[in-house]
């Protein structure tokens, strides 16, 4: 029997859907005898702790300590010696945190400590030889997928990518208990200042159905307030390439990608990007690829469903205008 | 510093050999500095910037095998002052954990050093921990994403990059950051920094000179298989008239599939 050990995460003190998705994964690697323990680390993790007992999981942790606000964001210090403690008193064979901020800056720090091994970015877990779990994850920019095992019998940390697996909830409720912080843990060197949030308006990119998208084929900053224009009228969001935030043509908090935003819309609709590995590996859980690239090789269109070979600026014309008049129809 | 296979690498290009479980890029296309650690360069050139251009000294470390010189003095023409090279053959494949540790022992025998600037993530493995691992190693502070980095009187106070937004951390040094595209274009190798590199040798060592150990070097990941994953989309060309009429076409087209 061994200790799976789910790390929650939260925005404010509020559960985030992707610690159900973490209870899946540990599940879908789970034998008979196994414990799921979800841990809630924050200043008040009361309201999480009751949502956590819902996952399906047979028991919540809850550690609480001031330090621990906002999960200790900043340098997350607190949480990382919080989360070591929290794996020393239970002996996990795995800890799962989310491919969150969170779980990128908190998950190698305590495998370092707990002395056990780190996979980043996971999108699979299977079960593998002798009790241990194998993992796979996208590498080279998601042009290649990998598949590793943690050698020796070291605790087997890891993140897993959001939005791959299908959040849990379980009948009943599982008992939550609360377990000290560790002696320390408001001992932190690395302060956060301030938190400034950059106003999305209309709908998230994350949550939107659709998402029309822009690349360096743009030329400039113009076409996005077009192609924004577009993403209002179909009550959709605006995406953009990292070339395209690069060159300062729209802010980064549209940009799509490995390193920015994952989005899983029904469509998602490109003018002038070239589908980079990178730029694909946010996009790929869209139901539909639509792409209108003037070069007919681009690799956008191995992963497009639809396809325009032309000039963005008319295509998106004709697009534009029909849209409307489907609007007034 | 870590130099990487070209990720420009067009996926048609992109091979895989499946029984050694490795990349093999395509002939003729050379290495280049992971694109975040120039990022990195640029954010230690505008640290000395700010300090007047005196009093700040800036070395580059990397790790690896194979290095092509002309590839790894890159961040010296941007302006860097030294070239740290740990260069042996048992340091080709090494997984996180394993390159982070020979990293902890090098700026430990190269040091002591106020900030130890980092990439995000490399674009080879895409492993973005290699500097959190280091930060434990070295008993630091980890502030990750930083778009810019101003020396204040007790540290530094970074903006760190989120989703949506920024966060200001102040912390204490010496700190392990990382750093991302966000911080700005790296700035171009001029033709004096381009001369001065030439003439620059870098400090090579081995593991033995810094007494790296069998157990240093042991992977806690072992890679068991590496694919290209196949894709069975087919893509459905729209065409029509004129291009204004093939995106009229391609509205029609996608409102009969109720997508739009
Ligand atoms: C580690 C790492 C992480 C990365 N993370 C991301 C990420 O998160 N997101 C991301 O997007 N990228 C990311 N990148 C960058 C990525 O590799 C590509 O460089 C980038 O996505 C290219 O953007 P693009 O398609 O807009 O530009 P390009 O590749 O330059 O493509 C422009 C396209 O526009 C077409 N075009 C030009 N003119 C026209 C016209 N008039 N009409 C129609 N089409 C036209 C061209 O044919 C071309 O296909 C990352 C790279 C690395 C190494
Ligand atoms: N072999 C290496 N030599 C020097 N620095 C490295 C090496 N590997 C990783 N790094 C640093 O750690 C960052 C993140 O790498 P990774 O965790 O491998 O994605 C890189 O951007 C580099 O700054």
């Amino acid at each position: 029997m061994s200790t799976l050990l789910v790390i929650a995460e939260l925005t404010g003190r509020d559960l985030t859907e992707s610690t159900g998705e973490l209870v899946a994964a540990a599940q879908s690697v789970a034998t008979d005898g196994d414990e799921i323990v979800v841990a809630v680390v924050s200043d008040d993790p009361s309201a999480a702790a009751v949502s956590a007992a819902g996952l399906g999981g047979d028991r919540v942790i809850t550690v609480q300590h001031e330090a621990l606000a906002d999960m200790g964001v900043g340098g997350f210090e607190a949480p990382v010696a919080t989360i070591t403690a929290i794996s020393n008193a239970l002996s996990p064979s795995v800890i799962l945190f989310s491919k969150s901020d969170f779980g990128t800056n908190v998950g190698p720090r305590v495998a370092v400590r707990v002395g056990g091994g780190f996979a980043q970015d996971c999108i699979g877990l299977r079960p593998g030889s002798d009790g241990r779990i194998a993992v796979t994850r996208p590498v080279y920019g998601g042009n290649a997928l990998a598949e590793y095992a943690f050698t020796g019998d070291r605790v087997q940390v890891l993140t897993v990518r959001q939005n791959i697996f299908e959040s849990t909830s379980g009948d009943t409720r599982s008992p939550i208990e609360s377990l000290d912080a560790p002696a320390g843990v408001g001992e932190i060197r690395a302060r956060l200042v301030e938190t400034v949030a950059e106003e999305s308006k209309g709908v998230r990119l994350e949550d939107a159905d659709i998402v029309i998208s822009g690349g360096r084929g743009l030329g400039g900053p113009e076409p996005f307030e077009r192609l924004q224009a577009l993403a209002d009228t179909l009550g959709g969001a605006l995406g953009a390439s990292r070339a395209a935030c690069d060159a300062g043509w729209i802010d980064h908090s549209h940009q799509v990608g490995l390193t920015g935003k994952s989005v899983s819309p029904n469509v998602y609709i490109t003018f002038g990007i070239s589908g980079a590995s990178q730029h694909m590996a946010g996009c790929s859980g869209s139901r539909v690829i639509v792409a209108v690239n003037k070069d007919a090789d681009a690799n956008i269109f191995k992963d497009a469903r639809f396809g325009v070979v032309g000039d963005w600026e008319k295509v998106f014309e004709g697009f534009q205008a029909a849209v409307e008049d489907l609007a007034v129809s | 510093m870590k130099q990487v296979p070209d990720p420009d690498t067009p996926p048609s290009a992109f091979h895989v050999d499946e029984s050694a479980n490795r990349v093999v890029p395509p002939p003729g296309t050379p290495p280049v500095v992971n694109g975040f650690d120039l990022n990195a360069t640029e954010a230690a050139l505008l640290l000395k910037d700010a300090a007047g251009g005196t009093d700040v000294e800036i070395t580059i470390i990397a790790v690896g095998s194979e290095f092509v010189m002309d590839v790894v003095k890159r961040p010296l023409s941007m302006g860097a002052d030294e070239l740290v090279l740990v260069d042996d053959p048992a340091l080709e494949n090494l997984d996180a954990f394993a390159t982070a540790r020979v990293l902890a022992k090098t700026i430990e025998a190269q040091g002591p050093f106020d900030v130890v600037l980092c990439g995000r993530q490399a674009s080879d493995w895409d492993n973005g921990h290699v500097p959190l691992v280091l930060s434990e190693l070295l008993g630091f502070p980890c502030i990750s994403f930083a778009r810019n980095i101003k020396v204040t009187d007790s540290g530094v106070r970074v903006e760190r990059s989120l989703t949506d937004g920024y966060q200001v951390v102040d912390s204490p040094l010496p700190a392990v950051i990382t750093v991302t595209n966000e911080l700005g274009e790296p700035r171009y190798p001029t033709l004096r920094g381009i001369m001065a590199a030439t003439r620059k040798t870098p400090t090579t060592l081995s593991l033995n000179d810094i007494g790296v150990t069998d157990g240093d070097v042991a992977a806690s990941l072992e890679l068991t298989r590496l694919f290209v994953p196949e894709s069975e989309r087919r893509v459905e060309i729209i065409g029509g008239d004129d291009e204004v009429d093939a995106g009229r076409q391609l509205a029609l087209r996608l409102r009969e599939e109720n997508l739009i």
